[in-house]
């Protein structure tokens, strides 16, 4: 029992040192998706049919692709064959952004789209141009109707960037099999790692909850339109 | 020119939906001051001529006119153009996301780009016309039917159009709240305030109209002012439409 407690002790600052190594993968993967996701929505709302198309192929691809497959496409192919060495944290982000950004589209397209047809009239009637009226009307309200769903983003990127241990980003489960490797003890670490997630999956939810209350409208998206 | 008397002109205005001709060569011209009301049954084009006059819809054929210049194929000058109309909405349309103050100024200040102080204050003045000033800080959600359209005609006139168009505004009201709306109007209309206004509303018609334009079909059969309207054969079958949503 001492020994297990002294491994734990023992383990459990190595672990919490992927701690950084996660969350940075989780939050630049979760910014790319953001800065992707609502762009590609807005062009596939109001964007040209040619436009929609491209998009469509573009979520179909990374929506239907294991990470796992894409970690290995990246860091085994399409990296090396531009000649480029990057470095797996940076694949590991690619990869997770990319394909953030493929289900963060369609979060954003359902909200914008969720939207009466009366708001971007509306706008359009004071004179307002399409763009105008997109960034000053229709996605402060989109990004709220959006963001239940778009939290979701969180703790899915969380316990997927646990698969870039394949590629040897020093995240948490990628430390722990270290440890393990080294002291036989599978269960103990695993479940020190296993905790580590559910605290940051917990942390990251109540942040979230935070958000939606603040950015929250009295009367705003409770009825129907 | 004598042209530009008239602050709009709408020279036969086509509009069709497939095999349906909603509007079939509506003409008219409206001068400063002057408020038309355009009544007839529903589905006669009204509110699709509206909409046809700031070309939030694209009339097939015919041109519209502000202070002589042409608004239809005015391509992106199209934004300009609004800005000197004004409409207000059956469902109000208000922005849901903003407070009835923000509402009012948000035109301001992208598309005038005033200066932030000075559209907070335009938009408070505003809201003062339409006796909406203590409920600034609301949200549209948290007006009822007949403030939130109060609020909407503010919105409309912080633009200081030439003309505002009003498109069944009381509608979706029941009579109480149609009443606050249709006071508002009516001291618009006294102050001056160019206006076209489509409305079941005879009371109004008779009380504010300069000119009311009887539309079927399409067409505007007869028009005249209202005095002219108890005496009016066309009124007779008018009347027994629009009778059926109000008395009057």
């Amino acid at each position: 029992m001492t020994d297990t407690v002294s491994l734990v002790l023992q383990a459990v600052p190595y672990l919490f040192s992927g701690v950084g190594v996660t969350l940075g993968l989780v939050i630049v993967s979760l910014l790319i998706g953001l800065l992707m996701g609502v762009p590609m929505a807005v062009a596939q709302v109001y964007g040209p049919r040619s436009v929609w198309g491209i998009i469509t192929v573009y979520v179909w691809i990374f929506r239907g692709l294991p990470n796992l497959v894409l970690l290995f496409l990246f860091y085994f192919g399409i990296y090396p064959l531009l000649g480029l060495d990057v470095p797996p944290f940076l694949v590991a982000v690619t990869v997770l952004g990319l394909r953030s950004g493929a289900y963060q589209s369609q979060i954003f397209r359902g909200a914008i789209q969720s939207i009466g047809e009366g708001q971007m009239t509306a706008a359009r009637s004071l004179g307002m141009s399409t763009s105008q009226a997109i960034t000053g009307v229709i996605l402060p309200q989109a990004m709220r109707i959006a963001l239940p769903g778009w939290s979701n983003e969180y703790p899915i990127l969380l316990t997927d960037s646990a698969v870039c241990y394949a590629i040897g980003v020093m995240e948490i489960l990628t430390r722990a099999d270290q440890i393990v490797v080294l002291t036989a003890e599978p269960m103990t670490i695993y479940l020190v790692a296993a905790a580590i997630f559910i605290l940051l999956n917990y942390g990251g939810m109540r942040i979230f909850a935070r958000i939606e209350k603040k950015v929250n409208i009295p009367g705003f998206g409770e009825r129907a339109l | 020119m004598e042209e530009n008397d008239y602050i709009l002109q709408v020279e036969d205005i086509h509009k069709a939906y497939g095999d349906r001709e909603v509007l079939r060569g509506v003409s008219f011209t409206v001068r400063k001051g002057e408020t038309k009301v355009f009544i007839g049954p529903s589905g006669t084009g009204k509110s699709t001529l509206l909409r046809c006059i700031n070309q939030l819809t694209v009339p097939d054929r015919g041109r519209v006119f502000l202070h002589g210049e042409e608004v239809t194929n005015s391509g992106s000058r199209i934004n300009y153009f609004r800005q000197r109309m004004g409409m207000v909405f059956q469902n109000f349309y208000l922005f849901d996301h903003l407070t009835a103050v923000r509402n009012v100024e948000i035109a301001l200040l992208k598309v005038k780009r005033m200066d932030p102080k000075a559209a907070r204050e335009k938009a408070l003045y505003e809201l003062r016309q339409v006796g909406m000033e203590d409920w600034a800080d609301h949200y549209p959600a948290e007006l009822s039917g007949g403030q939130a359209q109060r609020v909407s005609i503010a919105r409309a006139l912080a633009m200081d159009p030439d003309v505002i168009l009003f498109d069944e505004p009381t509608s979706a009201l029941d009579p109480e709240l149609t009443r606050e709306v249709l006071e508002v109007m009516k001291k618009l209309s006294n102050e001056g305030m160019t206006m076209l206004v489509v409305t079941h509303e005879m009371g109004f018609a008779l009380s504010a109209a300069s000119e009311v334009l009887f539309m079927e079909r399409g067409l505007i059969v007869e028009s005249g002012p209202p005095s002219e309207i108890p005496t009016s054969p066309v009124f007779e079958r008018t009347r027994k439409f629009v009778g059926q949503f109000r008395d009057f």
